[in-house]
Formats: structure tokens, C-alpha cells, sequence
């Protein structure tokens, strides 16, 4: 029977079917474990004298609540917040005692989860990746089933590798033609979210299909695969091709030798068979697609970025008038308004959602022998130290700074905001991270998320500016 | 977990759509080790002043809704991160059960984790309850797990939907780890049929 790529991960990864009484149980091939979601499901294990079953499938980073300031004198990154240093020492401790392979803070391959789990080669197609991180669908653009799941889940997965799971259904999210310059993977996704509202996706797994999505790097399919969850879906996914084996060949932990052509003959039959069908489907037009950018505290509250902020009295739905009105007011926007022109503060390039080396390039391009606008603060923050490393490599950190940008150390950063890099109440940002939740970077924060190309663009002129008119300098 | 077979008790609502696991407890708060002491915290940047007094127009700081163990919530609940922190805190806040029309797929998994029991409901029933909370604070809905049952202040029955795994957890207080753990054998021989698979971790 036809099967899409969902169906072919998923059926191969059944230690037990779905049954009237239960839900699935689903092998999991690699989890990936950080600070902030873990310790409560190591305290588990341990009041009932449980193991990690397979510590060979499990590895640890540091990245939420760590700090991206300088190092010291003696090369440590300094944690001066003492519950985030409590924290991370007791998920060193874990590892320790659970054996547990850990990438601790400053280290050579230290990074955001969904960074590293790639760039070592780690994530490869058709493999079940989990996460105690709702990002973890990242992953899927490698052709794997990737999620984020909750402590709970984290302990279930570290005491027995699998998983109780309902089946999602499938969705097909088609977007063919060619981007336009100045149109980046970042756009397609704000795009697609917009489209389908932050719960559209709730319930399914996405596959990204069509010729805009075949045209991507892997640094931009997993920018789109890494906000699927902002469109409520479970994972997203994207078919391995030659694009994925050739960013795999060489990593670290990519098969070698007689295992490399062994796997990747496998990884050939993961695609979705050509008669398969899904549950749903949308479509997008590529050709169609300029910058995005949000203007409201959801990820589907976003827009071209030469549209004008929606009226809540144009809307019908008055739950939807009610959400929309409060989040105006809390980004204090007026309705009608262009966004083209509005002054930020910070302009913050960096996540899990485009801190990877391509993305980088891009930006420092982009910002080359020009200036960050007077009063304006612009935070670059490398996914990985591997990232770090191979920007300073390529003088990426020296275009940065030269521009007045800070040039920091890896991690979540202002992201997530909970390590000390945060917006001031009141304070716009337009940021690369992947929510723009009340908040979100700090308390009072005001967010808009768009492109690397539209953060740096805004962050020389000193407002909100399209990239396509600096798109000279790229 | 402690058993769950039903609750009787208050209401209090927050009619707002996309209620996200940021607002229920914003990340500042996850630098935590345990689950305790996070319902202060739940809905912090909603609830308090910036000098972390209350602020008296949000419902959970009035005086009629304390002790209120229903939260009566917008559309597309607990939308955003996986953080579990979500449902301790709700559930450190006094909540025992949340009702909304729809509820994001993480949130959902780790309420019912936790014997937090997330009750669906029509857009109508919905609206009822609203006004219920915000008429009438004393008004009181019960909710039972064993027969699906929500009975609303005037009678009304409703029945509501679950899957039935996480019903039998919740009524027996049956964690779900204790199932996964009695199926060694299956994961044993699972992995043996699978063990030319590559461990990408293994590999290098």
C-alpha cells in the first residue's frame, strides 16, 4: 500500500500498534536532553530505581538558561545566575550518574539542541528523534519524525527508549515556483503559519513538498520544519534527497565507508510513494512570496511586510476581534498602520530557528561595511560553538562587530529570554527567533519575528526596512 | 500520580484565544529543578504589577474566584512550548480542571500526565460557562471522569471526549511509565529485530 513518509517512519518504529485501549508505542532512535526539561524526569529514574535504558541513544547540551556573555581569562563562560548554575550542575550530575554523553557549556561542540543533533550528524532520514523541546521538529527536515515532548515523556523515554503515542494525521504543504531574492525559508514558513493559524496544524504531521522546498539549503528546511510546532502541528517533515546526503557525508557520526552506501540506499525509499494521499493539503505560491514579518503576539499573526496591520473590527469571529485587539494593544499598533518605517531597539539574529552558519552568512553579507543604526542594539548569537568557530574562521565575527553588532556565545539567548539576554518592558525587537508570545523576550517585550535578511536590513537603518532595497549589498 | 475521578467546584474564566505556555508560566520561572512552587508564578506577567503587586482586574487575584478549581479558557489552550512547568503550576494554582474548545497537542499530553484534566467542549457550552464564571462566581460545575460527564450549574449534562488510556490512567492513578516499564520483552525483541539499524551515537 502507498504510504507517505510519515507512515513509513512511523510503521517501522511500532514496538506495540495502536489498539482500542491504547495508544501506540513508538522506539526512539535518538533523544536529545537539555537543562530545563530534564531534571524533574532524572528525580524520577532515580526515587524508582530506574537506569536510562540505552545511554548510547541519548546525549545532553547545555543551552537554555546559559549565559552568551564573554569568556574569562581562564576561557570559562561564567554562570552567574545561581538557580541557572544550580541547574546545569545538576544536569551534569545526571550524566555522570546515568552515563549520559553531556556537552557542557563552553565546550567544543556545545549548542542549541537543535542545532548540534544535525551538525554532528546525529539526525539522519527516517530515524524517531524526541526532545523535551517543542523545536524538536527541526530535525524533521532531515526525512526523520522529530517532536518535542514533556518531562513526563522524558523520563519515559530514558527508562525505556519508546513512547506512548496517538497516531497525528497528515498534511501536505505544497509550495512550488522560486523565491524571489530577498525572499528567504524564514519567509515561506511566517507564510504558511499565516496562513493556517497558530492551532491549524494541530493534530497532524506536516510534509513540506514542492519545488520552493526542493530548492532549500538544509540550513533552510530546517528553519521551516522548526516552526511547525508555531502552526500547532506535531512534526513537520521534508523528503531526504541529494541536498540531505551531501550536508550528512563527512560529520562525525555519518555512516562510513560500506555503511554510508547502505544507508543512504535506504534513505532512498523514505520519500512518499507517488500515490499516497493525506488527510489534508495546503498550497502556496513561492513566485508569490515576499518578506514576512508578525505584528501581533502570535506566530500567526504575521504579514507581507508591505501589508498593514489588520483591523480587529474587519474581522468576523469575535474571539478572533478580542485576540487581535489585545495583542495591538499590547505591541502598541495601530490598526492600518505599515510597519515599513517603525523604530526598534533590538535586533536580535540568532534561536533555533536561524543561528546556523548559512544564516550567518547571510546576515554579515548583508551588514558588511555598514553601521548598526545609533541607539540601536543588534545581538549576533551562533546556534553551536562549532557555528562560532567556523564564522570566526570565515571573519563572519570580525564583519559583525566592525558593524557595532555583539558578537556573543552560543545558546537560546533572547529566544527564550531566561538567561539574562532580554528585552527592557516596553521595547521593540525584530528577531530571527521562531515566537513572538507576550513576553517571550522578556517581560514587557514587544516582537517581531522575520528573516535575517529583514533583521539586519532593520538593524542598519534603525526601522523596520524591507530587504529587498539593501539587497545590493548582498 | 494520585487518582481522578471527579471535582466539583468553582469556576473562573479567561476568555482568550491562543493562551500559550509562555503566559501560563513565562520561561523566567523554569530554572527549576523540581515541580513544586510554581502556581505563584502562573500567569505572572497577567497577574502582577511590575513591583509584583497583584493587579485587581485580573479574575485569579479577585476575591470570589479564589479557591476556584475550573479555569474556563479561550480557544486553542496551552499553545507554544513543551514545557511541563504549564500544567504544575496551573495545578500548583489550585486547578484541577481546564475547559476550553480545543487545546494544543503538548499541553493536552502533559495535563492528562498529571491528572489535569482538559475538558473539550462546543464553542455554545463554551460560552455558557463564560458568562456563568463572570455572572455569577458561586456557581458551580462538576465534572466526572467515569462517565465523561460535565453537569453545568443548571442541570445540563454534556458529555465529553478522552482517550481511553489516559482515562483508565487517571481513574486507576496509574502512571503510564508503569505500562511502558511491563513491556520489556516487546522493547527487547523489538530492538533485536532492529539491530542492524544504525545508532547514529555509536557511530564515529
Amino acid at each position: 500500500m502507498a504510504q507517505t513518509l510519515f507512515e513509513k517512519v512511523w510503521n517501522s518504529h511500532l514496538v506495540k500498534p495502536q489498539t482500542a485501549e491504547t495508544p501506540a508505542v513508538l522506539y526512539i532512535d535518538l533523544h536529545l536532553v537539555h537543562e530545563v526539561t530534564s531534571p524533574q524526569a532524572f528525580t524520577l529514574l532515580r526515587e524508582r530505581g530506574l537506569k536510562v535504558r540505552r545511554p548510547d541513544k541519548t546525549l545532553a547540551t547545555m543551552d537554555h538558561s546559559t549565559p552568551t556573555t564573554p569568556r574569562n581569562l581562564d576561557g570559562i563562560i561564567p554562570v552567574t545566575d545561581q538557580q541557572a548554575a544550580f541547574q546545569l550542575d545538576f544536569l551534569t550530575k545526571n550524566c555522570q550518574e546515568f552515563g549520559i554523553p553531556l556537552y557542557a557549556l563552553g565546550t567544543e561542540n556545545q549548542g542549541i539542541v537543535h542545532v548540534i543533533g544535525p551538525e554532528q550528524g546525529l539526525t539522519q532520514p527516517g530515524m524517531t528523534i524526541v526532545c523535551g523541546d517543542s523545536h524538536t521538529s527541526t530535525h524533521g527536515a532531515f526525512g526523520a519524525l522529530a517532536f518535542g515532548i514533556g518531562t513526563s515523556e522524558v523520563g519515559h523515554v530514558l527508562a525505556t527508549q519508546t513512547l506512548l503515542q496517538s497516531k497525528p494525521k497528515t498534511m501536505a504543504i505544497r509550495v512550488d515556483g522560486t523565491l524571489q531574492p530577498g525572499v528567504t525559508a524564514k519567509d515561506i514558513i511566517l507564510a504558511i503559519i499565516a496562513k493556517i493559524g497558530v492551532g491549524g496544524g494541530t493534530g497532524y504531521v506536516l510534509e513540506y513538498m514542492g519545488s520552493a522546498i526542493r530548492a532549500l539549503s538544509m540550513e533552510g528546511r530546517m528553519t521551516i520544519c522548526n516552526m511547525s510546532i508555531e502552526g500547532g502541528a506535531r512534526a513537520g517533515m521534508i523528503a531526504p534527497d541529494d541536498t540531505t546526503y551531501d550536508y550528512i557525508a563527512g560529520r562525525t557520526y555519518a555512516p562510513k565507508g560500506a555503511d554510508w552506501d547502505r544507508a543512504v540506499a535506504q534513505w532512498r525509499t523514505l520519500p512518499t510513494d507517488p500515490e499516497a494521499t493525506f488527510d489534508a493539503e495546503v498550497v502556496l505560491d513561492g513566485d508569490a512570496l515576499i518578506p514576512m514579518i508578525t505584528y501581533g503576539t502570535n506566530p500567526g499573526m504575521g504579514m507581507k511586510i508591505t501589508d498593514r496591520v489588520p483591523d480587529p473590527d474587519h474581522l468576523g469571529d469575535v474571539s478572533q476581534k478580542i485576540a487581535l485587539d489585545k495583542a495591538l494593544r499590547y505591541m502598541d499598533l495601530q490598526p492600518g498602520q505599515s510597519l515599513l518605517g517603525k523604530a526598534v531597539n533590538v535586533v536580535f539574529v540568532g534561536s533555533c530557528t536561524n543561528s546556523r552558519i548559512t544564516d550567518l552568512r547571510e546576515a554579515a553579507r548583508m551588514i558588511e561595511g555598514q553601521r548598526v543604526a545609533e541607539g540601536v542594539r543588534m545581538m549576533v548569537v551562533p546556534g553551536s560553538q562549532r557555528v562560532k568557530a567556523q564564522a570566526e574562521a570565515e571573519g563572519l565575527d570580525q564583519i559583525f562587530r566592525a558593524a557595532g553588532a555583539e558578537w556573543r556565545e552560543a545558546g537560546c539567548s533572547m529566544c527564550i529570554a531566561m538567561n539574562g539576554d532580554q528585552l527592557q518592558p516596553g521595547e521593540y525587537a525584530v528577531s530571527t527567533s521562531n515566537r513572538n508570545f507576550e513576553g517571550r523576550q522578556g517581560k514587557g517585550g514587544r516582537t517581531f519575528l522575520a528573516s535575517p535578511l529583514t533583521a539586519v536590513a532593520t538593524a542598519i537603518n534603525g526601522v523596520i526596512t524591507d530587504p529587498r532595497e539593501l539587497l545590493e549589498r548582498v | 500520580m494520585e487518582a481522578f475521578s471527579a471535582v466539583q467546584g468553582r469556576t473562573v474564566a479567561l476568555p482568550i484565544n491562543d493562551i500559550d505556555t509562555d503566559q501560563i508560566i513565562p520561561a523566567r520561572y523554569l530554572k527549576v529543578t523540581d515541580k513544586d512552587g510554581l502556581g505563584s508564578a502562573c500567569f505572572s506577567d497577567w497577574r502582577y504589577n511590575a513591583d509584583g503587586s497583584p493587579k485587581p482586574e485580573f479574575p485569579l487575584n479577585q476575591t470570589a474566584y479564589q479557591g476556584a478549581q475550573v479555569l474556563i479558557a479561550g480557544h486553542n489552550f496551552g499553545c507554544g512550548s513543551s514545557r511541563e512547568h504549564a500544567p504544575w503550576a496551573l495545578m500548583g494554582a489550585g486547578f484541577k480542571a481546564v475547559i476550553s474548545t480545543y487545546f494544543a497537542d503538548i499541553f493536552k499530553n502533559n495535563a492528562l500526565k498529571n491528572g489535569l484534566l482538559p475538558v473539550v467542549v462546543d464553542a455554545d457550552t463554551q460560552q455558557q460557562l463564560i458568562s456563568l464564571a463572570q455572572e455569577d462566581p458561586t456557581s458551580e460545575v462538576s465534572i466526572d471522569l467515569a462517565s465523561q460527564t460535565l453537569t453545568l450549574p443548571d442541570g445540563r449534562a454534556i458529555t465529553f471526549p478522552i482517550d481511553p488510556f489516559s482515562k483508565y490512567c487517571l481513574l486507576n492513578g496509574v502512571d503510564q511509565l508503569g505500562f511502558l516499564l511491563g513491556l520489556e520483552n516487546e522493547i527487547q525483541s523489538y530492538e533485536v529485530d532492529h539491530r542492524d539499524r544504525i545508532n547514529t551515537l555509536a557511530v564515529s
